[in-house]
């Protein structure tokens, strides 16, 4: 897909010189002032992560702070195991992604290329069970990890990526589905395994799909709450986000320059995804939207 | 399709790709069970039972439905989350449908224009949380030092038994990125024929927009309504960190105090009886949903 933001503009847009002018004026001036309110929190959050403490709380406020205090950063570090739970916050991602990456593709697999009897109900209910809101599976799914053993560990965080997620599945098969069926037939007659075939030609045409899947699944690990708050319980394995709200709620919202602070690490590599993955971003957001 | 005849499943080859099928899909076969048959099952189960972890599930029957029928804080979080639901979810999406208009129009910067409104929607929902509570700030907020330039006095927004909601509902529309970036590609697949017999009965650009492009973008709207309605009643993680529910109770949503009634009071039953009625409610809002937008919803081919 080619990448839509450099498509022409609203072909049903009158072109009448002056006053389609006057018009694209308005829509400029009014999205950019747009654009500067969905930046201020972000900048509002990196301006207080600089000051110091007196300073956060000067009315009305200094926008760019008088003399940026990088100390604020070591000190937010430190305040908190920071890198412990950004450790514990990269540990879940990385093994959950790389898990969905591949327990998904081989099940999208099996759902689009394999001829299985019951193979159509089972997509379909598959497909179905996305409609199930997470309560309603919370409490006996705690139970299952509790009898596991694994309360209090990271693994209820990263192991049931392992076992594919029904979004993923529904997503990879759609995109498989797109595949020539004549390449995996040429593979066969070459005497290719099903598995060969998965490795070798499946995965590198879909690399476009696996990609968006993983982004995803890095985004989920790194933004997730209620899962570590349901199953973490030593501060030690806290990931970032139960570790910076655990902080937060002890802090009694003071310490706000730490706490920018704090955020701004851990909204950074989301923003260094962002600016190296924002075509694929985009791409999966609109395939989930649109080409259902 | 397959330009190969493929065997019957009964011939030998047949049952090797049954097998390989099975190798390929056992990872799901487990997942799906473990992690959602089971569970969703079991669910069901409790929901009829008195459950505290600590000991056996006891059969209550309709006991827990009962309870929360009589339960004021159960119809206060179900209040609560409609409430929100209800100016959330239209609010959201006409803005980001009218950002996403606005995009579509401009021929200057839009990658970066929509760079810049999809990144919000990224950022985890913890600092999210965490800076909006000091944008809202009562004393030295953001909010109430721009209010102050026009000479407002702002509230204390969170800590208000009137504004809390009001300022969560405003604090979503930072986070509708995604929706816009749906929209706005919804609206550039629009083949361009298709305003050519409108332009040929002198349609305006007004006509054009409502008569052509809205109607077939219709289905993805209508998706992100059903993906809207599943989400928005199942709120937890910001007002949990932002207000914990309070004050007095004004932002308690029904996960909220699900949730609570399951890990706080260890009321497990009880807390998979309200699972299965928001269920329920997803399920019958969709059906309304489906059935209202039935009329207006356009499929191409249809």
């Amino acid at each position: 897909m080619s990448d839509l933001a450099s498509a022409p503009n609203a072909p049903w847009l009158e072109r009448k010189g002056s006053r389609e002018m006057i018009l694209q004026a308005f829509v400029f001036v009014g999205l950019g002032l747009l654009a500067v309110l969905f930046l201020l929190p972000l900048l509002w959050m990196v301006s207080t992560s600089l000051k110091p403490i007196e300073e956060t709380m000067k009315m009305p406020p200094t926008f760019i702070p008088t003399s940026p205090k990088w100390e604020n950063f070591r000190e937010a570090v430190q305040r908190i195991p920071f890198l412990r739970y950004f450790g514990n916050t990269v540990w879940v991602s990385v093994l959950g992604t790389v898990g969905v990456v591949i327990s998904s593709s081989l099940v999208a697999y099996g759902f689009a290329f394999l001829r299985w009897p019951g193979r159509d109900l089972f997509f379909w209910l598959t497909v179905a069970t996305m409609m199930i809101p997470f309560p309603v599976i919370m409490v006996p799914l705690y139970g299952v990890f509790r009898k596991f053993g694994m309360i209090g560990t990271l693994m209820p965080l990263w192991l049931p990526a392992w076992f594919g997620s029904a979004w993923d599945i529904f997503l990879m098969r759609q995109f498989f589905l797109g595949i020539p069926k004549d390449l995996l037939d040429a593979a066969r007659i070459d005497g290719a395994t099903e598995f060969q075939i998965w490795r070798k030609i499946v995965l590198p045409v879909a690399a476009p799909v696996m990609v968006v899947v993983g982004l995803f699944h890095v985004i989920y690990s790194w933004n997730d709450f209620l899962g570590p708050l349901l199953y973490l319980t030593k501060q030690e394995k806290y990931t970032l986000s139960l570790g910076l709200q655990f902080y937060q709620s002890q802090s009694g919202g003071t310490e706000w320059h730490l706490l920018m602070a704090a955020s701004v690490l851990m909204v950074l590599p989301v923003l260094v995804l962002f600016l190296l993955g924002q075509r694929a971003l985009i791409r999966g957001i609109t395939m989930t939207g649109i080409k259902m | 399709m397959s330009p190969v005849a493929r065997e019957p499943l009964s011939s030998r080859v047949g049952r090797a790709e049954f097998r390989w099928a099975m190798l390929f899909i056992a990872p799901w076969i487990i997942g799906f069970g473990v992690f959602l048959a089971y569970p969703v099952v079991v669910s069901l189960f409790y929901s009829f039972c008195e459950y505290s972890v600590l000991a056996k599930p006891v059969w209550i029957g309709a006991g827990n439905f009962r309870d929360l029928a009589d339960d004021d804080v159960f119809w206060i979080s179900l209040w609560n989350t409609f409430r929100f639901a209800a100016f959330a979810l239209p609010l959201g999406m006409i803005f980001s449908l009218g950002l996403a208009a606005m995009l579509h129009i401009c021929a200057i910067g839009r990658a970066t224009f929509r760079a810049i409104f999809f990144l919000p929607s990224l950022v985890p929902v913890v600092a999210n949380a965490i800076v909006w509570m000091w944008m809202f700030n009562g004393e030295y907020g953001l909010l109430n030092a721009g209010l102050k330039v026009f000479g407002q006095q702002g509230a204390n927004w969170l800590g208000d038994p009137f504004w809390s909601m009001p300022a969560l509902i405003f604090m979503g529309f930072w986070g509708v990125g995604g929706s816009i970036i749906i929209f706005l590609a919804a609206f550039q697949e629009v083949p361009v024929e298709m305003y050519e017999a409108a332009e040929l009965d002198g349609a305006s650009s007004w006509q054009k927009f409502w008569g052509v492009t809205v109607p077939l973008i219709s289905p993805v709207i209508f998706f992100q309504l059903i993906t809207g309605i599943i989400g928005v009643l199942q709120v937890f993680a910001a007002p949990y960190i932002m207000t914990g529910g309070g004050p007095m109770r004004r932002t308690l949503f029904y996960s909220m105090y699900l949730y609570d009634n399951a890990f706080r009071y260890l009321r497990m039953g009880y807390a998979c009886a309200m699972a299965w009625i928001l269920f329920l409610l997803i399920l019958a809002l969709t059906l309304v949903a489906t059935k209202i937008s039935a009329r207006y919803v356009h499929y191409q081919g249809s």
